[in-house]
């Protein structure tokens, strides 16, 4: 009798817990993933509000020169990462350029999201003359070379950093949308969708209620994993001169300058690389973990 | 199947239309002055002058409409003449399409800059995918194994490294520190025997490790996943269980099966692999394509960087077919659809 029950307690608390629970819960267990996901989370808050604080306390300015002091080794000096050629505090800019690099990351991504998840929602939804539209315009657009137009659009404008943001969102979207066109084109054949159309369910309630929820998982994990790409660009734009202009730092633009002069100071190096890498593998490694916590087909692959 | 090419190469026509005139339309309306680098003392009519005789002051159709005929009729007239020998029409009289900077054919320079890429480009890939392949099958094999995991871990690093961080740590560490690679490429350089070949290799040494770690990482982990696709379904265990040696398993059914797409990511990776080039060839002064874009671009040479963004997507829309041609090739259930 008591197995009974014990059964009947365990089926009611796996059909209790829905898929995000599901998904918070395997996120939660997997430790690679959720070190990421805190060290994205302490990184932008240490951006954002760590520099005023850190000026005051440490007596250092992102700006100012101070030729004397350049090339401080760190730690010495309350530099805690050294000084660049013209005195500036390392550390201070990093924080600095670390804003920029986020904000390009996350607005542009979310950009990229929404036109991407919009379009190709229309094209696999409605299918006939707006697919064909669509389909035509994401082939054309990606045989474009998009670095190579980055690179020549940054130059010949040279876009403040919104600018920036749309254009990176503008030339990027395509490989999202062809995911999403792909994934709702096998969600709209199945059953449950079939029985809400048979039930006289609007196309508006059938796209939001029933195909965009089965997009979430996508949605999320290529969106984690094109912001950390847009780092690279945006780092890989402002290292050719063509991105962020200086003075505002950004962690691309950082390099450019030691490339000058790693042999005064490898530290100049050093730094401005690891917060590149150290981003872009957060932004990955969460991407990926959301895929194994999102994915109820996937998740044995993780436990094997 | 020739329907099937000829089909992709007419429907291709269009798009590459339709990508040259974006490419024109973006830069012609750019506020870059070609005169912008030329001395101050010379006066406003003289510029004009000059402007005149660019040809920088046609309307737009007109430069549109040349710009189509030189680069869709008469260069690849020009290099067939070159390469055959043979001569078609008016060949002196032809109009070639002229960099703004050098006053020479951008095919030339194209051609002159080609080699240096793709002795960088062309290694780099090659390795990558010699490298690339046997680790992903590797950790297929084994997944979650120690390898395995290396590789990941590798793997989500080499792809998160920016190659302009690890190529200039490569210059710290190889060429400053140890002496052992030069961090400046060196154009001149001829390969004629054994002796010059090892130099040439060695200043490629470090742009091609740079370039190929990154895309080791990515072909890898592709390799790895079809692997891993396709040795859990049912044909494999068949053949397991009528008792084939494993490595005949592996090698004759997994692994031609799970190549198939990792051919095609090949195939579709060559015009980016182009286009990484571009950062790699400034850090180690390589003088390819991609610093003559940059070089263009500073120098306001709006024709070149035209030419050279529309050859970079011919580029694209070519291996897009061969992509697709190999795909149909290697796997017939394509061709039914």
């Amino acid at each position: 009798m008591s197995t009974v029950a014990n059964i009947n307690d365990d089926t009611k608390e796996t059909r209790a817990r829905s898929l995000w629970q599901d998904a918070v819960k395997h996120f939660v267990r997997d430790r690679l993933t959720l070190i990421a996901f805190i060290v994205l989370v302490l990184m932008t808050l240490a951006c954002y509000l760590a520099p005023p604080v850190l000026e005051d306390l440490l007596d250092v300015d992102a700006t100012r020169t101070n030729t004397p002091a350049s090339f401080t080794a760190p730690g010495v000096d309350r530099h805690v990462l050294g000084t660049d050629h013209l005195g500036r505090d390392q550390l201070i800019r990093l924080l600095y350029g670390g804003r920029v690099s986020l904000a390009v990351a996350y607005t542009s991504s979310i950009m990229i999201i929404f036109i991407g998840v919009s379009l190709g929602l229309l094209a696999g939804f409605y299918g006939g003359l707006v697919d064909d539209t669509i389909t035509w315009l994401v082939n054309t657009l990606s045989s474009v070379p998009s670095t190579l137009l980055y690179i020549v659009i940054a130059a010949i404008w040279q876009p403040p950093v919104e600018w920036m943001i749309i254009i990176l969102a503008l030339l990027g979207w395509v490989g999202t949308s062809r995911l999403v066109r792909a994934e709702v084109l096998s969600i709209k054949e199945r059953e449950y969708v079939l029985a809400a159309r048979a039930l006289g369910a609007s196309d508006f309630r059938l796209l939001v209620s029933h195909i965009f929820p089965n997009l979430m998982s996508i949605v999320i994990v290529t969106g984690s994993i094109i912001a950390g790409n847009l780092i690279l660009v945006e780092a890989g734009l402002s290292y050719l001169g063509v991105g962020v202009q200086p003075p505002t730092p950004t962690w691309g633009n950082m390099l450019t300058d030691s490339r000058t002069y790693f042999v005064q100071g490898v530290h100049l190096v050093i730094w401005p690389g690891i917060m590149i890498l150290i981003t872009v593998m957060c932004f990955y490694l969460v991407g990926d973990g959301l895929r194994d916590a999102l994915d109820p087909h996937q998740s044995r692959h993780s436990k094997a | 199947m020739s329907k099937f090419i000829l089909r992709r190469l007419l429907i291709a026509i269009p798009t590459l239309f339709a990508i040259s005139f974006v490419v024109f339309a973006i830069l012609e309306l750019s506020p870059v002055d070609p005169l912008g680098n030329l001395p101050l003392t010379i006066t406003p009519e003289e510029r004009e002058k000059i402007r005149e005789a660019m040809g920088a002051n046609a309307p737009f159709h007109v430069k549109y409409a040349k710009w189509v005929v030189q680069f869709v009729i008469n260069e690849p007239l020009n290099i067939l003449e070159q390469v055959t020998g043979i001569k078609i029409g008016d060949s002196e009289g032809r109009l070639r399409y002229i960099s703004y900077q050098t006053r020479s054919p951008i095919v030339d320079l194209v051609i002159q800059r080609l080699p240096q890429t793709l002795w960088v480009v062309g290694t780099a890939y090659l390795l990558s995918v010699l490298i690339a392949v046997p680790i992903g099958v590797l950790s297929a094999y084994k997944p979650y194994s120690i390898f395995d995991q290396v590789g990941t871990f590798f793997a989500i690093v080499g792809y998160s490294l920016p190659t302009f961080f690890t190529g200039l740590l490569f210059i710290i560490i190889f060429s400053v520190n140890l002496k052992w690679f030069p961090s400046v490429y060196d154009t001149t350089h001829r390969v004629t025997d054994m002796q010059s070949l090892l130099v040439q290799l060695r200043q490629i040494f470090m742009p091609t490790l740079v370039l190929a770690l990154y895309f080791t990482a990515q072909i890898s982990r592709f390799t790895r996943s079809s692997m891993l696709e396709h040795l859990n379904q049912d044909y494999i265990r068949t053949a397991r269980s009528k008792g084939i040696s494993e490595r005949a398993v592996i090698m004759r059914h997994a692994l031609r099966n799970s190549l198939i797409p990792v051919v095609t990511l090949v195939a579709l990776g060559i015009p980016a692999i182009f286009q990484g080039a571009i950062i790699t060839e400034q850090i180690f002064r390589v003088n390819g394509l991609g610093q003559l874009l940059i070089l263009a671009i500073q120098g306001g040479d709006l024709p070149t960087v035209q030419a050279l963004t529309f050859i970079f997507a011919v580029l694209i829309v070519i291996f897009n077919i061969v992509a697709d041609v190999l795909y149909a090739l290697l796997d017939p259930r394509v061709r039914l659809s």
